[in-house]
């Protein structure tokens, strides 16, 4: 390029001349605002989905410092810490979080183990039922909740009556529907997976045990520990299912639909937002464990 | 050792020899492995050669004992091993796609099959391992992070460390570029050497069987076609399979019509040819003659040839490629395919020699000694283009 400007009759610059003209026409027209727009069409639209995906959480951890005036923490009036200082102050409102953080780390762990198991029967056997099981597994995500729910209600209602329902029959709903998921999960890591990884275990003296324990069992943990995760998130915030299933037990997310009827205290909004700020913890620190120890390499 | 191979079966079971007696495996109604026996001696360097679909790595497999033979037996010595569980078999495999376990660094893969069988130290023998195949550096390393060459001697370390009686290697330089197969290939065969192991090496590509191994089984459709050394299997092969599949030859079918002495004359459409008896695999009724391409030389006309020699007229030179060394000439001859190839190959050195352009009337040429006769009832193109498939 500098050769060709510093002899400016030679014939390269005559041929790169109208070249270079459209581009700055371009330039120029640039600075017109649907340009603009087209030229941070990604960077626009990254800003809009998290805006979308992290405003509702703003306004609940904003919210979660109002002193409000009345029942209904609906509109801002002024700073308070109050709420966090006391999270457990408004009725039985921890009783009811731990119920359901029981019923989330039972649930997990039941869909889980039985959803890890049939994972493994789906996609290592071909047994006669195995359609069937197929379409049995994706049912309960395929069918509405709320049918799911009566028709479990019907079941525990004619079979161990209502005056039995509770802690396990809530459980038994929820391992039903997480079970799906976990199966889903669980699968797809194990499709991707190079069935002669385990061939060479065994070709170097590893027992069917050790094969599943040291080959097996590690490569498809990311999937298992994201099943369990994601069977945890969908026991503990259930409401349809739980609804129909928890006899007289009252699990956070049935307490926060009742109290909205009367009141809406701040505490919810600092037990979601205590939720939120565990979960973000967690990951970030995943994501920096995982960088440090790419940096070691 | 070569003759030891060639009886398959009959050898007294040396402490080492791997044999396998009348095996068969069947998938539902398809026959893999038909029948096959083989006696491979210790410390020796064995491939099984073949197209793809011929049953060369179901029978890796079932040595490894990652597939149950149908039928036969499996000795290692004088141990049948036929019923063992590939975990508790002194056989080790180098998977073709390496099968390095990825969440494993490379010390650890090296290390596995010494910690599954208790051993407490293995420090010292996976870092003299790693210095052996000169990945000492990389040992805290996945093996994400390596090139496919670096892996694939990862993959060897893997399985050499156990000090099996038997590897057993799968196509290991399949997934490598040629340059680096080269590579390996003196590589993987300086290993040998050095630890003395007993290599079982499957692969499609004759080159590479012929450069390492120093026997070869030819298979097909499951049945072993030929065993033996390189030079035997390229000089004298037992079927129109071998002879196209292994380098290319020119074949040509005939009649007997005389045996004299340890000479066999035949006639090919009227033309005579002489070969020697004991290169020859029928002795009367129909045979094929064979000659490889640099056994034979181009003539203008009859006084340049040496007396005694097979010739074949009526040839019209139809291509000539000058690649160096030598040209390579495709000759038309007069005769359509029921006689024997259309086109004869004939590589020619170039010392100084008349290079003849597309289109020159020439006659064939060779010493009879250079031919060998085959059984007349087969086909002429059998593994050609298989061949030409491996070598894509």
């Amino acid at each position: 390029m500098s050769a060709a400007s510093s002899s400016p009759l030679s014939g390269p610059r005559t041929a790169a001349a109208p070249a270079a003209e459209p581009r700055t026409a371009a330039g120029r027209r640039g600075r017109g605002p649907v340009e603009w727009i087209r030229a941070h069409v990604l960077a626009t639209t990254s800003v809009l989905v998290f805006v979308f995906l992290l405003a509702p959480n703003v306004v609940m951890f904003v919210m979660s410092f109002n002193a409000p005036i009345g029942r209904y923490n609906y509109i801002w009036h002024q700073f308070s810490a109050d709420a966090w200082r006391h999270p457990c102050a408004v009725g039985d409102i921890c009783q009811h979080m731990g119920l359901s953080l029981e019923i989330g780390v039972v649930a997990m762990i039941g869909s889980t183990v039985l959803g890890t198991m049939a994972a493994f029967a789906m996609s290592r056997h071909r047994f006669r039922a195995r359609p069937m099981v197929n379409t049995l597994l994706f049912l309960p995500m395929a069918a509405p909740e709320i049918i799911m729910g009566a028709t479990l209600l019907t079941l525990f209602f004619t079979t161990i009556g209502s005056g039995s329902m509770g802690f396990w029959t809530i459980v038994i709903g929820h391992i039903m529907f997480c079970l799906s998921y976990v199966v889903v999960t669980v699968k797809s890591r194990l499709a991707g997976m190079d069935p002669t990884l385990e061939n060479a275990a065994q070709d170097l003296y590893a027992t069917p045990l050790q094969t599943f324990m040291k080959v097996t069992l590690p490569l498809v943990a990311p999937g298992i520990m994201a099943a369990a995760l994601l069977s945890f998130a969908l026991s503990v915030d259930d409401y349809i299912v739980t609804k129909y299933t928890a006899g007289d037990q009252i699990t956070f997310p049935l307490y926060v639909y009742g109290a909205v009827q009367r009141s809406v205290p701040t505490q919810i909004d600092v037990i979601g937002s205590m939720m939120m700020l565990v979960t973000m913890t967690g990951i970030m620190a995943m994501l920096v464990v995982s960088r440090v120890r790419a940096r070691r390499r | 050792m070569v003759s030891r191979a060639a009886v398959p079966g009959e050898s007294p079971g040396a402490d080492g020899d791997l044999r396998l007696e009348r095996v068969t495996k069947r998938f539902g109604s398809f026959t893999a492995v038909d029948d096959i026996s083989l006696s491979i001696p210790q410390g020796s360097f064995f491939a099984l050669l073949g197209a793809s679909g011929c049953g060369k790595t179901t029978t890796l497999r079932m040595v490894s004992g990652l597939e149950d033979p149908t039928q036969g037996r499996i000795y290692l010595g004088q141990r049948e091993v036929t019923d063992l569980k590939p975990y508790k078999r002194p056989v080790n495999t180098v998977f073709q796609n390496y099968a390095l376990f990825p969440h494993l660094d490379i010390f650890e893969n090296v290390a596995f099959g010494l910690r599954r069988r208790g051993v407490k130290d293995v420090r010292g023998q996976v870092e003299q391992m790693l210095e052996l195949v000169e990945l000492g550096h990389l040992a805290r390393r996945k093996p994400a992070q390596l090139s496919g060459g670096q892996q694939q001697r990862v993959a060897v370390a893997r399985a050499l460390i156990n000090q099996p009686q038997v590897l057993l290697l799968d196509e290991p330089l399949g997934a490598l570029d040629l340059k680096l197969r080269r590579q390996m290939q003196i590589e993987l065969k300086r290993i040998q050497t050095e630890v003395g192991l007993t290599f079982v090496h499957v692969t499609h590509d004759q080159e590479e069987a012929m450069t390492m191994a120093d026997t070869i089984a030819v298979m097909n459709a499951g049945r072993i076609e030929q065993l033996g050394s390189p030079a035997q299997l390229y000089e004298n092969p037992a079927s129109t399979f071998v002879a196209n599949f292994l380098g290319q030859s020119n074949l040509i079918s005939g009649e007997v019509t005389g045996k004299d002495g340890d000479v066999i004359t035949l006639d090919a459409q009227g033309r005579r040819l002489t070969l020697p008896v004991a290169r020859a695999r029928v002795e009367a009724g129909r045979i094929i003659a064979g000659v490889r391409p640099e056994k034979v030389s181009l003539a203008l006309d009859e006084s340049a040839i040496p007396a005694g020699h097979n010739v074949l007229t009526g040839g019209v030179v139809s291509d000539a490629s000058f690649i160096g060394v030598s040209t390579q000439y495709l000759v038309k001859m007069p005769w359509g395919p029921e006689v024997g190839c259309e086109e004869m190959s004939v590589f020619e050195q170039n010392t100084g020699r008349e290079i003849h352009r597309p289109g020159t009337p020439v006659l064939l040429h060779w010493h009879p000694a250079q031919t060998f006769g085959l059984d007349g009832s087969q086909d002429l193109d059998a593994g050609a283009d298989l061949d030409d498939e491996a070598a894509a």
